[in-house]
C-alpha cells in the first residue's frame, strides 16, 4: 500500500522489505486484536446486567392457592401461570391423543406433579399474554387459555390446539424445593 | 484500503466514485494531501483530540443506556453502572478519566498553536472555531460532571449556575431559567442530561468546520513559514498516519494508566457521597480542568466583576489574530515573545494550582498577581511585541531549515536555525 509513495522519494538508505512487512503485520494485527477485544467490552455492557441476572429465579408458595385456582408470579418480566387443576382437567388433557396435536407432547411430560401446572404466560404466535387466568376470562374452546390478539387457544396442559401459534406455551424451568414451594429458573 | 488515485475510474470503487466522490475526498484529505514535512511531535495533539472525541461519543452513548436522569436514581443507577453492568467500571472510567484526558490534548493542543503562530492570518477562523469547540467542550464537561449526582455535582451546578446571578437585573431570572425552578433539581438534571448528549454532536459538527478550514491553507509548521514549494511538503500517508499512530499508541497507554491504575486520580472523593441539598462540602473545587478560570474567578473582589473576567479569560482567545499582529508566526524566532510565553505557561499552572487552594491569605495574591498576567499577556505584552520585536534570522524556506538543521550540527538540533 505505501510502497509506491516511499520508491517516489529519494532515498539513501535501501529499503529492507521484509523487515517493512513484519513490521506492518505485527503493528496491524496488534491494532486489529487490540480494538476486536475493546469493541467487545464495549458492546458486551449491554448484555444483561448482574442484577437482572439476579432476578432469573422466583420462589412461589403454593399453599394458598386452591384447586381450580391459578396464580400469576413474574420471572425475568414475564408472567408464569400456575394452575391448581382438577381432576377434571387434568383427565381432560391427559385423555387428548398426543397424535392429534398441532405440537405433539403428553401432558405427563408437561408436569411434575399433575395437580400443578406451571407454564409460561406468553403467547407463542407473537409475545401477547392469553387470557383465562381471571375468573371470567375467556380460556377458549378447550378450557385452558385464549390468547385474544389473534385467537389461538390452548388447553389445560397449555397446549396449542387451535390457531396461528406453531408451539406449546413454554414450560420454565422449575422445581419443587417442598411439596408447596416451586423454584423457578 | 483501497489503492486508488484520484484519477481512478475502474472497478466499484470509480463507479461510485464518479458519482459521489468520497474516495477521491478521502484520498486528498488523508493520503496525498501535502503536509509540512516539518511537523514535530506537537502536531499529533490534533489528530489525538478527534479520537478522544470519538472514544468519549461512543463511551457516553453506551452510558446513556444504564444511566437514569432522576434526581431519585441518578446516584445509584450510576454505582449500578460500576457494580452490575457488565464492564460498567470499565465504561464509566474511560468516559470519566476521557474528560481529563480530552482537555489534556486540547490545552496542549491551544499551547502549540500560541506557541507557532497558527492563529495568524490566514488561519484566524481556523483559530476561531477552536474556541467555539472549548467552549463547547467545557459547556459539556460541566453538565456531564453534574449526572452523578454526588455532593460535588450538585454543588458544582449550584455554583456555577450561580454566576449567572451577577449580572444586574436580569441575572435572577437566569438562573431560575437555568434551573427551571428555584433551586438545582430534578428539571435541573434532565436538561443537563439532554444537553450533555447533544452538545457533543455540536462539537462533531464544528469539528469538521474546523478541519475544512485547517485543509484550505494546510497545516502551519514549527518554523512558521508557509509551504513554498512541492519539496517542502510530504505526502500525508505514509508519513504522518504513521507519526500520528505511534502518538496514538503511546497516548492510550498514558489513557489506559490512568483508567486502571488510577482511575480517581483526578476527580473528588465527595462525588461519591449523594448530593445533599441541606449541607455544602467544606472545600469545593471544579474539576482540575475548570481550576485556572475558577482561580480568576476568585481573584477579583467583585462579584459580577470576577465573573466577567473569568468569561473574558476564554473570550480573550477569540481575538488573538488581531491582538498579535507580528508578521513571523513561529516563536522560534521571537526571542522576547518565546521568554513571554514560556511564562504564560507557567502562570496557568499557577492559576490552577492556586485555584485548588482555599481563597484566603497568601493564596489570594497569588491568583491576582497571576490574572493581571494573564491579561497582560494577551492585552499588553502581545500588541507591544507585535510591534516593537525584532526577530532572528528567518530561513528561506521549510527545506533550508530542515537541511540546516539536519547537518549544522555545531548547535542544539531542535534550535540550530535560530542563528
Amino acid at each position: 500500500m505505501s510502497e509506491k509513495d516511499l520508491k517516489n522519494k529519494k532515498s539513501d538508505v535501501a529499503v529492507d522489505e521484509d523487515k517493512r512487512d513484519f513490521l506492518f503485520v505485527t503493528t496491524a494485527g496488534l491494532a486489529v486484536a487490540g480494538s476486536a477485544l475493546t469493541v467487545f467490552s464495549l458492546i458486551d455492557t449491554m448484555n444483561p446486567a448482574k442484577d437482572v441476572l439476579a432476578l432469573s429465579t422466583t420462589e412461589v408458595d403454593l399453599s394458598p392457592v386452591e384447586e381450580g385456582q391459578s396464580l400469576t408470579v413474574m420471572w425475568r418480566g414475564k408472567p408464569i401461570f400456575i394452575r391448581h387443576r382438577t381432576d377434571s382437567e387434568i383427565s381432560d388433557a391427559s385423555n387428548v391423543s398426543v397424535d392429534e396435536l398441532p405440537h405433539m407432547a403428553s401432558d405427563e411430560s408437561r408436569v411434575k406433579n399433575p395437580k400443578w401446572l406451571v407454564v409460561v404466560g406468553v403467547c407463542t404466535h407473537l409475545g401477547c399474554v392469553p387470557l383465562g387466568q381471571k375468573i371470567g376470562d375467556n380460556k377458549g374452546e378447550y378450557g385452558g387459555w385464549f390468547c385474544p390478539c389473534h385467537g389461538s387457544h390452548y388447553d389445560t396442559s397449555g397446549r396449542v390446539r387451535k390457531g396461528p401459534a406453531p408451539l406449546n406455551l413454554e414450560i420454565p424451568p422449575y422445581e419443587f424445593v417442598t411439596d408447596d414451594i416451586i423454584k423457578i429458573g | 484500503m483501497k489503492e486508488n488515485t484520484s484519477e481512478q475510474n475502474k472497478g466499484l470503487t470509480g463507479w461510485i466514485d464518479k458519482r459521489l466522490p468520497v474516495f477521491t475526498f478521502i484520498n486528498h484529505n488523508l493520503r496525498d494531501y501535502p503536509t509540512p514535512k516539518n511537523l514535530n511531535y506537537f502536531w499529533n495533539f490534533g489528530s489525538l483530540a478527534g479520537i478522544t472525541l470519538v472514544i468519549m461519543i461512543v463511551t457516553g452513548i453506551l452510558l446513556a443506556m444504564q444511566y437514569t436522569a432522576d434526581t431519585e436514581l441518578a446516584f445509584d443507577s450510576v454505582e449500578r453502572i460500576m457494580r452490575d453492568v457488565n464492564n460498567g467500571w470499565l465504561l464509566r472510567y474511560i468516559h470519566m478519566n476521557g474528560a481529563s484526558m480530552f482537555f489534556i490534548i486540547v490545552f496542549i493542543h491551544i499551547f502549540r498553536g500560541l506557541y507557532y503562530g497558527s492563529y495568524k492570518y490566514p488561519r484566524e477562523i481556523l483559530w476561531m472555531l477552536g474556541v467555539v469547540i472549548l467552549l463547547l467542550m467545557m459547556a459539556t464537561a460541566f453538565m456531564g460532571y453534574v449526572l452523578p449526582w454526588g455532593q460535588m455535582s450538585f454543588w458544582g451546578a449550584t455554583v456555577i449556575t450561580n454566576l449567572f446571578s451577577a449580572f444586574p437585573v436580569v441575572g435572577d431570572y437566569i438562573v431560575t431559567f437555568l434551573w427551571g425552578g428555584f433551586s438545582v433539581d430534578n428539571p435541573t438534571l434532565t436538561r443537563f442530561f439532554v444537553l450533555h448528549y447533544l452538545l457533543p454532536f455540536g462539537i462533531v459538527g464544528v469539528v469538521a468546520l474546523h478541519l475544512v478550514a485547517l485543509h484550505q491553507f494546510g497545516s502551519n509548521n514549527p518554523t512558521g513559514l508557509d509551504v513554498k514549494s512541492e519539496g517542502d511538503t510530504i505526502p500525508f500517508h505514509p508519513y504522518y498516519t504513521v507519526k500520528d499512530y505511534l502518538g496514538l499508541g503511546v497516548y492510550l497507554i498514558v489513557f489506559a494508566g490512568l483508567v486502571f491504575f488510577a482511575p480517581n486520580f483526578l476527580g473528588h472523593p465527595d462525588n461519591y457521597i449523594p448530593a445533599n441539598p441541606l449541607q455544602t462540602p467544606a472545600h469545593i473545587v471544579p474539576e482540575w480542568y475548570f481550576l485556572p478560570f475558577y482561580a480568576i474567578l476568585r481573584a477579583v473582589p467583585d462579584k459580577l466583576l470576577g465573573v466577567l473576567l473569568m468569561f473574558a479569560a476564554v473570550m480573550v482567545l477569540f481575538f488573538l489574530p488581531w491582538l498579535d499582529k507580528h508578521k513571523v508566526r513561529s516563536a522560534n524566532f521571537r526571542p522576547y515573545y518565546r521568554q513571554f510565553y514560556w511564562l504564560f505557561i507557567l502562570d496557568c499552572l499557577v492559576l490552577g494550582w492556586v485555584g485548588a487552594m482555599p481563597a484566603e491569605g497568601v493564596y489570594v495574591l497569588i491568583s491576582r498577581v497571576a490574572t493581571a498576567y494573564y491579561f497582560g499577556f494577551f492585552l499588553i505584552i502581545m500588541p507591544f511585541l507585535s510591534r516593537f520585536e525584532k526577530t532572528t534570522d528567518l530561513p528561506s524556506s521549510i527545506s533550508a531549515a530542515v537541511i540546516s538543521e539536519k547537518f549544522d550540527n555545531k548547535e542544539p538540533s531542535s534550535e540550530s536555525y535560530v542563528k
